[in-house]
């Protein structure tokens, strides 16, 4: 950047000299932000339909009748675990100890599956009681707000799977490092809208 | 086929059988083989000139930013003519179906007609087109060797191809759907679209969404990020500041379409209940959602048009662009306010005078920056030396056009007034007045400016000039008629008419499309022309208009890597700057550039999206599961791939600035 400084006495510098390319990857951190905020408006959309229609139970069951509190609690348990875990992860990475850092994604990974093992216990027996998403508007929105941060954590494992391997391949290389970075910003946030959905679903549904 | 068939999912082929291909239909027989014969003769010529080779290694895969802009702009221009072979069709019939007479188009055709013409002209012309301007455009502006993320943006242009191929499938098998362009439940709903329209409507639109918001990403990432030094936030090219906005929105509006297409389809394939009348279902609920996307959707492509408009004001003036603050903070505002006026589009749906009166007033206050920009340009050319080339032409009748469009807008933003207007032609009129004068234009004189960059060479202005005045004649001949008829009570989508007092407006609408057609036959002559007589048109500066920004700076074509060295910014206006201050090109001293490498992913995941799309639409699920895995595998596949940038050797570099060199001299000499 120092043949771009200039004054007016000199004759300005309207070129670079020096070749210094962008790094690889150097937007990567912003695209992906961005990314998560189109994706955090999908979700958006999904929490103002269960707003609008939440209420609508069609004369079927509500959330008092459906929700075990104590069931959620447990898996909502289970996705801060794998944050926290995650995080761990990512700590190790820092400092490059590559064995450490699987350990602590392999975690992370049995975390999120147990998550996904307890939500679709509870949509089977859901379902199996007759509260299935064509009963009513309310279930159509539930089961659409919570399967698809579900999906979301299908695919975070899915990922998380893939970067192992890549990892075991390659080693703690940049790219990989930067790989792990976003599926970090992605698993977080993925913790972030499961707050919300633990709130204004769950808890203020039982208050409905 | 006039009834939808009833159809028991086979395993093997989901609802497809033989009934689906409308060979009973001879308008769309005669199409087809049209479309066959017309698309076989592009393929054999390809074939026998041997150019799949060169298509596939130079375009199809290619991560070049330029040839991406190249190739969207060339899907937009294929696509404006299905969407306007669609639009006469509408034009003819209602100008036919008098005194008794059905027209020529039954009813279940006719519907098709009007929906696919509004969903292929706002997302497969005006989305690709605009998007095409601001890939080439926008990376030579702030003088970048390319787009943050040269692979995605392959992938975002294959995707929305991807969609539009689903739309023109739709045309020979099975059908599109009758719903009008936004598909409101619950006439799209399952219980009265059972049949593969609407479905088509969904995953065409989603798979295009992908693109589109991916390509929202990529450049607002550009943008933010890949600015020559100097190049401060206020010293931004007015058109990238429209591009910058324009992404904003995108990627703030699109997961809103994402989001409501796919509960509709929920609704569809599942047997949900969001958008039905029982089970507590809301359809207005679909409604809102979708005019949340909608609304800036419009913005979205109205605004890299004020973006031209500026660049070819202020170029053709031999001006600085006058208020250039003011213009960016009007694009901003504009960008904002873009999100507080989406209940204007159903004042009509009931929700009381106070919510009605808010919509109402956030419409009107845009009109404020909207006419802060139109005064801008105005001052700009106060005082100027104007040339009056095309691009410049194009704009002149954006202004005159673009100020009635706005101000019917305006006229419907009040809600007592929109109860007697609403879904009326005044509607239709008011739209296509600010879409065709104020997008279309733009783009038309985006293309008229930036064609001598991408090709080098000018386009013929005679037959620039026939299509400007076929287009701009053509317009008020074919809607002005059309703001009458709304007054008089017409509304939009009806295929017959009884009142004999309204034939003669149709008439003259029909006659203006007519008009259009020529200008759009003339758009296409030009460019076959100006491609006969690319000697003489011949550009050798790289800067035919005397133009001011800095895409102007680099040869035209610009080579891969746009910029040998990359340009230190003064002020705005970079490159008059230069001018101005005796800036001379440097001739030595080239280094090894370092760019990404072409790669074949972003087609082969297209293609697979595609099949995926199809397989859902006709309900073959095999076939849907084993897309879906092979698209997931092959972008886990594709991520393996580490090795994804080459050098261009020095000498290289050397040896095509010195074709340069010869070329401007030549051009001195000449």
């Amino acid at each position: 950047m120092s043949a771009s400084v200039t004054n007016a006495s000199e004759t300005p510098v309207f070129y670079e000299v020096d070749e210094h390319p962008h790094p690889e990857g150097h937007s990567t951190a912003l695209g992906f932000w961005v990314y998560l905020m189109s994706d955090c408006l999908i979700f958006a959309v999904l929490f103002a339909t269960f707003g609008v229609l939440g209420g609508n139970y069609a004369a079927g069951p509500g959330p008092r009748d459906l929700f075990d509190l104590p069931l959620v609690a447990l898996n909502t348990s289970m996705l801060l675990f794998s944050s926290i875990t995650y995080g761990f992860a990512m700590l190790a990475m820092d400092r490059d100890r590559k064995a450490q850092t699987q350990l602590w994604l392999i975690i992370t990974g049995l975390f999120g599956l147990a998550f996904l093992s307890i939500e679709l216990y509870e949509f089977h027996h859901m379902i199996e009681i007759g509260a299935t998403p064509q009963r009513s508007a309310f279930l159509s929105a539930f089961f659409t707000l919570v399967g698809t941060h579900g999906l979301h954590v299908t695919f975070g494992i899915i990922w998380l799977v893939t970067l192992m391997v890549q990892v075991q391949r390659r080693g703690l290389i940049a790219a990989n490092k930067r790989r792990l970075m976003c599926l970090s910003m992605f698993w977080h946030f993925l913790d972030v809208v499961w707050i919300g959905v633990f709130t204004f679903v769950y808890l203020m549904g039982m208050l409905r | 086929m006039t009834e939808t068939p009833f159809i028991e999912p086979s395993f093997l082929f989901g609802r497809f059988n033989l009934q689906a291909i409308p060979y009973h239909e001879p308008i769309l027989v005669v199409t087809f083989l049209m479309v066959a014969i017309g698309g076989l003769a592009v393929l054999g010529a390809i074939t026998y000139f041997r150019l799949w080779g060169y298509l596939w290694r130079e375009w199809f895969t290619s991560v070049d930013h330029k040839k991406i802009g190249i190739m969207y702009m060339v899907l937009g221009i294929i696509m404006l003519l299905r969407g306007f072979a669609d639009a006469i069709m509408m034009r003819l019939q209602q100008a036919w179906a008098f005194g008794g007479s059905e027209g020529y188009l039954p009813a279940h055709h006719y519907d098709q007609v009007f929906s696919a013409h509004g969903v292929i002209m706002i997302f497969f012309v005006a989305m690709p087109m605009v998007t095409g301007l601001m890939n080439y455009v926008v990376p030579l502006q702030i003088g970048a060797r390319d787009v943050s993320f040269p692979f995605l943006n392959n992938f975002s242009f294959w995707m929305t191809v991807s969609g539009a191929v689903l739309v023109m499938t739709s045309l020979f098998v099975g059908e599109f759907a009758q719903t009008g362009w936004l598909a409101y439940p619950p006439l799209s709903g399952i219980g009265y679209s059972p049949y593969v329209g609407v479905d088509y409507y969904i995953w065409a639109l989603q798979i295009a969404g992908v693109g589109t918001l991916l390509s929202g990403v990529n450049l607002i990432c550009t943008i933010v990020k890949m600015r020559a030094p100097g190049m401060t936030m206020m010293r931004m090219p007015v058109f990238t500041w429209t591009a910058l906005c324009t992404n904003v929105l995108i990627v703030a509006a699109f997961p809103v379409l994402t989001a409501v297409l796919a509960l509709l389809a929920a609704d569809r394939y599942l047997g949900t209940n969001f958008f039905t009348n029982d089970f507590g279902g809301n359809p207005m609920m679909y409604v809102n959602l979708i005019w949340i996307w909608g609304h800036p959707e419009v913005y979205i492509l109205i605004l890299p048009a004020f973006g031209i408009f500026s660049e070819v004001t202020s170029t053709f003036a031999g001006k600085r662009l006058f208020g250039y603050t003011s213009m960016v903070y009007a694009t901003v505002v504009i960008t904002i306010l873009s999100y507080l006026v989406w209940l204007h589009h159903f004042f009509t749906m009931g929700s009381g005078a106070s919510v009605n009166s808010f919509f109402g007033i956030t419409t009107m206050i845009i009109s404020i920056p909207t006419g802060a920009k139109m005064f801008n340009w105005l001052f700009t050319m106060y005082r100027g030396r104007i040339r009056f080339e095309l691009p410049m032409m194009y704009t002149v009748a954006f202004m005159l056009t673009f100020v009635i469009g706005g101000m019917t807008g305006v006229l419907l933003a009040v809600p007592p007034a929109d109860f007697v207007l609403h879904n009326s032609l005044f509607l239709v009129a008011h739209f296509h007045n600010v879409i065709i004068g104020g997008v279309l234009f733009g783009l038309f004189a985006g293309i008229a400016f930036w064609w001598p960059k991408a090709f080098g060479f000018k386009l013929d202005p005679f037959w620039g000039k026939c299509s400007f005045w076929f287009w701009v004649v053509g317009f008020y001949f074919a809607f002005m008629p059309l703001y009458v008829l709304g007054l008089m009570g017409v509304t939009r989508r009806l295929r017959v008419f009884d009142d004999p007092s309204l034939h003669i407006w149709f008439l003259i609408a029909a006659f203006g499309a007519f008009l259009i057609a020529l200008g759009i036959a003339c758009f296409l002559i030009q460019i076959g022309v100006s491609i006969l007589r690319r000697e003489q048109l011949r550009d050798t500066t790289g800067d035919p208009w005397d133009a001011r920004t800095l895409e102007w700076a680099t040869s035209s074509p610009p080579p891969a890597y746009n910029f040998a060295f990359t340009p230190v910014v003064h002020d705005l206006d970079a490159w008059w700057d230069m001018k101005q201050r005796g800036y001379t090109r440097p001739l030595a001293g080239f280094k090894a550039i370092h760019m990404p490498r072409n790669t074949g992913a972003g087609v082969i995941l297209a293609g697979l999206s595609f099949v995926l799309g199809f397989a859902l639409i006709w309900y073959i699920w095999w076939l849907a599961a084993l897309s879906f895995v092979a698209l997931v595998g092959t972008a886990i596949g594709h991520s393996f791939n580490y090795n994804r940038d080459f050098d261009i050797p020095a000498d290289e570099v050397a040896r095509t600035e010195e074709a340069r060199t010869k070329l401007l001299a030549a051009g001195v000499n000449a």
